[in-house]
């Protein structure tokens, strides 16, 4: 089914609300959050759309297995019209994929901003949730995608360095983008709940740094932890959505709680 | 010059090259042989050197500028060291024109960009970006100094009157507009120039003759935030937290 595309016009417009998901580091999950979530979301009824703002090094496609004939970049020049490149995806929602190799959008240009803009307003009333998965590093496309988003879901993991990036993308996100409440999924912990000791540790850190700098209080709420699972390498590498897959996992077991909390 | 030509390969016509070097003020060495690669390779720098410059002022040309400032660009989201680019407009210059003539203006436009030369660092690029406008570039210059590098450019600006005759001198004014490349970050120069071109129009539009600053990001995650991170939290209390898949869907 594809709810997406239908031209049976749907009499109430819906505000879908749109969603960027973040990490400063690369590797720590985000597209794997970002599809899973979708997956969990669509299960609860819900319209989702997940489109891929990884401009530069999108796998949104290679996550799901999909071979998009079309996509964003065909929007962008023209090539397409949207509802052409809306696609449904193995877990019940739909994408908007970026394609890989569009490394001329890598950089934020004034078309590039005006165009991803015109998508997302198109895209916002055909959809209960928009989840933007950005790229990595706090490039202009990403904090420029991330604008455009209700609210910022920023994914950490334990590991050192991808907490710091974490805490560097909260801290741009505070002061340039005035955004005073962030969403916090720690993927890879060694048990569940750990993210919450991780998510007090960067509060702490946030309250004694960055609200001072913000001069308002900047909230993080944890909308949950994904624990380390060897069944999650399993599901990426045979290329299928988890959640979907190995149901049972206890990494797939967390997406629930995750999407319960999102939309509670 | 001519002994030149005909000792060149046949293919060079290098006349118009030398006349424009010539009345640009480049000097060449006489060359040993005029063949003499290192030669021609002078004459080519020669010429780049003049189509870089602009020429009223001697100040980079808006194609110097552009080339400058998607280098900077780069350098700041590979380096992360901070950069500002600072926009100038003249005030009112329109009416130096109108009021002094055209060759008043001239003589205006020269003198401010001799005090842009005067006060920023041999590192930075000064350019002359349109008309009455200037441009500058400051690579590392940190964010807390950018108002206060602002204010010294406008400042000097404001205190140097210009003689246009024996017995006139104009003073004149700037607006300035200014907004620092975000470090690490991937960016354009256009994306950078219309953030600096925001705050200028603000200055404009708030009264002329000042300085507006965009606020800088800051990316940098300092030795002091990394320690409160880590640092205290070792070893994590995990056992006292309840488990998070307890809950319900």
């Amino acid at each position: 089914m594809n709810a997406t595309t239908s031209s049976t016009a749907p009499e109430r417009v819906r505000r879908a609300r749109i969603v960027a998901v973040t990490s400063g580091k690369g590797g720590v999950g985000k597209t794997f959050v970002s599809a899973n979530l979708a997956a969990a979301l669509a299960r609860r009824g819900l319209q989702v759309l997940v489109l891929d703002a990884d401009l530069g090094l999108a796998n949104l496609d290679v996550v799901l297995n999909l071979h998009p004939k079309i996509t964003l970049h065909d929007v962008f020049t023209e090539r397409a019209t949207l509802e052409q490149a809306l696609l449904p995806a193995p877990g019940g929602f739909s994408v908007l994929l970026a394609g890989s190799g569009l490394v001329e959008y890598s950089r934020l240009t004034p078309e590039v901003r005006d165009k991803l803009q015109d998508i997302v307003d198109q895209v916002r009333p055909r959809f209960d949730v928009v989840i933007l998965d950005t790229g990595a590093g706090i490039s202009d496309v990403v904090l420029h995608a991330v604008s455009l988003a209700d609210e910022v879901l920023v994914i950490a993991t334990p590991e050192p360095t991808a907490l710091t990036d974490a805490y560097a993308t909260i801290k741009v996100l505070a002061t340039q983008q005035q955004r005073h409440e962030l969403r916090l999924v720690v993927n890879q912990v060694a048990r569940s709940g750990d993210g919450r000791a991780i998510a007090a540790q960067l509060q702490q850190v946030v309250d004694r740094f960055v609200t001072p700098a913000v001069g308002a209080p900047v909230q993080l709420s944890l909308l949950g932890d994904v624990p380390s699972d060897t069944a999650v390498r399993e599901a990426v590498q045979r290329r299928q959505l988890l959640v979907e897959a190995m149901p049972g996992a206890a990494a797939a077991q967390a997406f629930g709680p995750l999407a319960q909390r999102l939309i509670g | 010059m001519s002994d030149r030509r005909t000792n060149a390969p046949a293919e060079l016509r290098l006349d118009a090259a030398l006349q424009l070097l010539g009345r640009s003020g480049v000097e060449l060495p006489k060359p040993a042989d005029p063949r003499d690669p290192l030669w021609l390779q002078q004459v080519i720098d020669g010429l780049i050197e003049v189509s870089s410059r602009d020429v009223l002022t001697g100040l980079a040309n808006r194609r110097q500028f552009e080339i400058a400032l998607e280098r900077e660009s780069d350098r700041v989201a590979r380096a992360g060291e901070p950069a500002l680019l600072l926009l100038l407009d003249l005030d009112f210059f329109k009416s130096i024109n109108d009021t002094h003539g055209h060759a008043a203006g001239d003589l205006v436009l020269q003198a401010v960009a001799q005090a842009l030369l005067d006060c920023v660092r041999p590192m930075d690029t000064v350019a002359r970006y349109g008309g009455e406008e200037f441009a500058i570039i400051l690579p590392n210059c940190p964010p807390a100094f950018g108002q206060t590098v602002a204010e010294r450019v406008r400042r000097r600006i404001e205190s140097r009157p210009v003689q246009i005759s024996p017995s006139v001198a104009l003073s004149v004014t700037a607006s300035v507009g200014g907004a620092f490349a975000p470090p690490w970050v991937r960016s354009s120069a256009s994306l950078w120039t219309e953030r600096a071109d925001r705050q200028l129009y603000l200055a404009k539009s708030s009264g002329r003759n000042r300085a507006c600053l965009e606020a800088a990001a800051t990316t940098e995650v300092s030795a002091e935030e990394k320690g409160l991170l880590f640092g205290l939290s070792a070893p994590m209390p995990f056992d006292d937290v309840p488990q998070f898949r307890a809950s319900k869907s």
